[in-house]
């Protein structure tokens, strides 16, 4: 089994790296792009684990390494 | 008095902050490697700057799982002074012993000059050598010093007199433009709230000998030194 761990910075956090995105875009001519948050997604091979316990042990590694919840959000996809 | 340096796979002020605590000590740390699980008896933790892990993931992150950092964090809860610069801020911040995150600087640049900073609470083991609104300089070298907290936090922080130092200009004017990396309130260092443990992001082992340029840092070391001892 796999899991895809998209992990995203909360609202109200300062994202530099999306705005020098943005400000890139209009250069090359995207005028109505606005606001551009960047984030971060992980691939995981789990090995032998039950579906049924696989989203709690994800959910582990987000919260001990994966994602820091001070400043970013996480969601998990299990995938087969 | 003895002191302990931890050294992480990328730190690169590791032997900096040796040489500062032996100049003010008198008798060398001893350097700990990040994955020995356990800590010499010691009187004071420093956790130096660096690129620990070549900041994968998040700076500081892989490095707050190390096995050195379990062990340290169950020493700074007994009480054992830590003293966290630069990457080392980012360790602590990641291991929960300091409140709030470093994120990339706002100007998305990595940042290497000396700053002024202003003396914003009294810890007289960590900034006894100065006074509240003293002005001190010691250099910065970062890309990721920028400190967030979510506002009921920082709100904490001051009420509680826990930001150690603030980034000012030489007249000690706390303001948006002297706010190099876009920190919450300009802050550079805070301190835990029982105050044993201070994280900044400038380098006070940098500044240590006229030949380095200023001896603000060599005031800090001797201060904390002998405030141990």
């Amino acid at each position: 089994m796999k899991a895809r761990v998209t992990i995203s910075l909360k609202n109200g956090v300062l994202d530099p790296q999306g705005k020098a995105i943005s400000h890139a875009l209009h250069g090359l001519g995207f005028d109505n792009v606005g606001e551009v948050r960047q984030g971060k997604i992980i691939e995981l091979e789990l090995g032998d684990i039950s579906a049924s316990d696989a989203p709690s042990v994800v959910d582990k590694m987000c919260t001990q390494l994966l994602a820091n919840t001070v400043i970013e959000n996480y969601s998990v996809e299990l995938l087969d | 008095m003895k002191a302990a340096v931890i050294v992480f796979p990328g730190s690169n002020c590791d032997r900096d902050m040796k040489i500062a605590i032996e100049q003010s000590l008198g008798s060398s740390p001893t350097m700990v490697w990040h994955g020995d699980s356990e800590l010499p008896d010691t009187d004071l933790i420093a956790v130096p700057g660096g690129f620990s892990y070549g900041d994968y993931l998040r700076c500081g992150a892989i490095a707050g799982n190390s096995p050195i950092m379990r062990e340290v964090v169950k020493r700074a809860a007994s009480g054992t002074p830590i003293l966290a610069v630069c990457n080392g801020f980012q360790i602590a911040t990641e291991t929960g012993m300091l409140p709030g995150a470093l994120l990339r600087n706002a100007n998305q640049k990595f940042i290497c000059k000396d700053v002024h900073l202003k003396v914003s609470s009294q810890n007289n083991r960590f900034s006894g050598a100065f006074k509240v609104d003293d002005i001190v300089r010691f250099p910065v070298a970062h890309h990721d010093g920028n400190y967030f907290a979510d506002a009921d936090t920082v709100a904490r922080l001051e009420d509680n007199g826990q930001i150690a130092f603030r980034y000012s200009d030489e007249d000690g004017v706390v303001s948006p433009e002297t706010n190099i990396n876009g920190s919450c309130n300009n802050i550079a260092g805070i301190y835990n709230d029982a105050g044993n443990i201070l994280g900044l992001m400038p380098h006070p082992e940098r500044l240590i000998s006229d030949q380095l340029g200023g001896t603000d840092g060599k005031l800090f070391f001797d201060n904390l030194i002998n405030s141990l001892n």
